[in-house]
């Protein structure tokens, strides 16, 4: 699968998915300005992305986790979510994320 | 201001910087260590205290809480000092040789041997990205209430949905003017009983809140005098206020670090893997803060860094001393040290 992933100077990157793996992983070990600094454990809002509205109804729902996690996050929107609790699969292939400011 | 001379200046009581402080002591070297949160832990406690952890060797599972609990037991008798809530903000070299590691409370620790052990660096309050804040900040836009009658008859806005929001909304509330609480949703990850009080206030009229996030600060000369806000369906409107708190929780920054004089590369510092010492002899860098060929950032691998660290620490501090390489399990010398021993 592929993920297109906007950096915050709005350069677009073609990533490659990795099954089972979460966005927050994809994007943080191809370099991009995501701090991740809880690792992936949904404990601090910094992998926050926008999701491209045509993906947002096809990623699984937010938990109550990290519904309540984003309160931590900056300038949320109605798309905003956290990229370690998205999973990679073969039917999010193409998903589009923003990386979300600092 | 307060000046302690001791053998091991730690910046930083996260579990590497813990565990330091066990391998320094079974060498009978005494530490001070300084850590900007307030309790042990660091990154453990901040930010995942109830996560189980399951890569510690012994312990299948722990969580960042119950490590840091265990940690503190482990070196009890070693009688460390612990400076919390106060940042490391300057290091300096004395003419005697020895280090001197200044905080922003005034705090001097005077040290032969300097080990950092900061994880990522200091936690610090995160800061929204709306245009031109930096010129609001410490007048009209604060990140923590230090004084709460910097409040008094003031317009006051406050940003988030977490525990400190809602524990400011309900403090300040009685003492300012006019207070609002503005969040992205009507939903709170704060103490229930915070949001029910929160809510009464509201229904009395006696405070505003509103779903909406804010987009611009308006005002002059550091005074703030209005901002802009957004709402769910993207309309704005201005509101008038003249205090800001935000509260989106805290962040990881290198912080002063950086203006210490180490060689650092990509925010990282540099060491050797025999002493895990920096290029600055006497320096020391430990656990996520380190980098060498083939680190790993993980929690055993700086309790391994903390064990070399102290060997070569050991030579520094006690020159003239002989290092005898001893175990616990049979050193009645150590166990003496531990306490364990009738």
């Amino acid at each position: 699968m592929k993920i297109i992933a906007t950096d915050r100077v709005g350069a677009e990157h073609v990533l490659d998915g990795r099954d089972g793996w979460s966005v927050m992983e994809i994007l943080r070990d191809a370099g991009l300005p995501i701090t991740a600094e809880c690792g992936g454990a949904c404990a601090c809002a910094t992998c926050h992305v926008y999701v491209d509205e045509e993906w947002l109804g096809k990623l699984s729902p937010k938990s109550d986790a990290e519904t309540d996690m984003l309160d931590m996050a900056l300038a949320v929107e109605a798309n905003s979510r956290l990229s370690c609790q998205i999973t990679c699969s073969d039917a999010l292939d193409g998903l589009k994320v923003t990386i979300a400011p600092e | 201001m307060a000046r302690h001379e001791t053998d091991v200046a730690i910046l930083g009581a996260g579990p590497i910087g813990l565990f330091a402080v066990f391998e320094l002591g079974l060498l009978d070297l005494k530490a001070h260590l300084v850590d900007i949160l307030d309790r042990p832990g660091g990154q453990c406690t901040e930010l995942y205290p109830e996560k189980p952890i399951y890569d510690i060797p012994g312990l299948p599972i722990v969580t960042g809480q119950e490590l840091t609990d265990r940690l503190m037991e482990q070196i009890k008798p070693f009688g460390a000092t612990f400076h919390f809530g106060e940042m490391a903000s300057a290091l300096t070299k004395l003419d005697d040789g020895r280090w001197m590691l200044t905080t922003d409370a005034g705090t001097e620790i005077v040290a032969p041997v300097v080990v950092i052990a900061a994880g990522a660096g200091s936690f610090v309050p995160k800061r929204p990205p709306i245009a031109g804040i930096e010129a609001y900040e410490g007048t009209s836009v604060h990140y923590a209430v230090r004084k709460m009658e910097a409040f008094r008859d003031k317009n006051v806005l406050i940003a988030g949905g977490g525990d400190s929001a809602l524990d400011w909304t309900l403090n300040l509330a009685p003492i300012a003017k006019s207070l609002t609480l503005v969040h992205h949703r009507d939903g709170f990850r704060a103490a229930q009983h915070s949001v029910n009080q929160m809510r009464e206030l509201v229904a009395a009229g006696k405070v505003k809140f509103e779903i909406a996030s804010v987009k611009a600060l308006h005002g002059e000369n550091g005074q703030l005098k209005s901002v802009t806000l957004a709402g769910a369906d993207k309309k704005e409107w201005t509101h008038a206020c003249d205090m800001f708190l935000p509260f989106f929780g805290l962040t990881i920054k290198l912080g002063p670090i950086a203006d210490f004089g180490l060689n650092l590369h990509e925010n990282l510092i540099p060491v050797d893997t025999e002493k895990f010492e920096s290029s600055t002899h006497g320096i020391f860098a430990i656990g996520d803060i380190n980098t060498y060929a083939g680190k790993l950032k993980l929690i055993l691998s700086g309790f391994h860094e903390a064990a070399l660290m102290a060997q070569a620490a050991f030579h520094i501090v006690k020159p003239n001393e002989k290092l005898r390489f001893q175990y616990t399990t049979s050193s009645s010398n150590l166990q003496k040290k531990l306490g364990v021993t009738a």
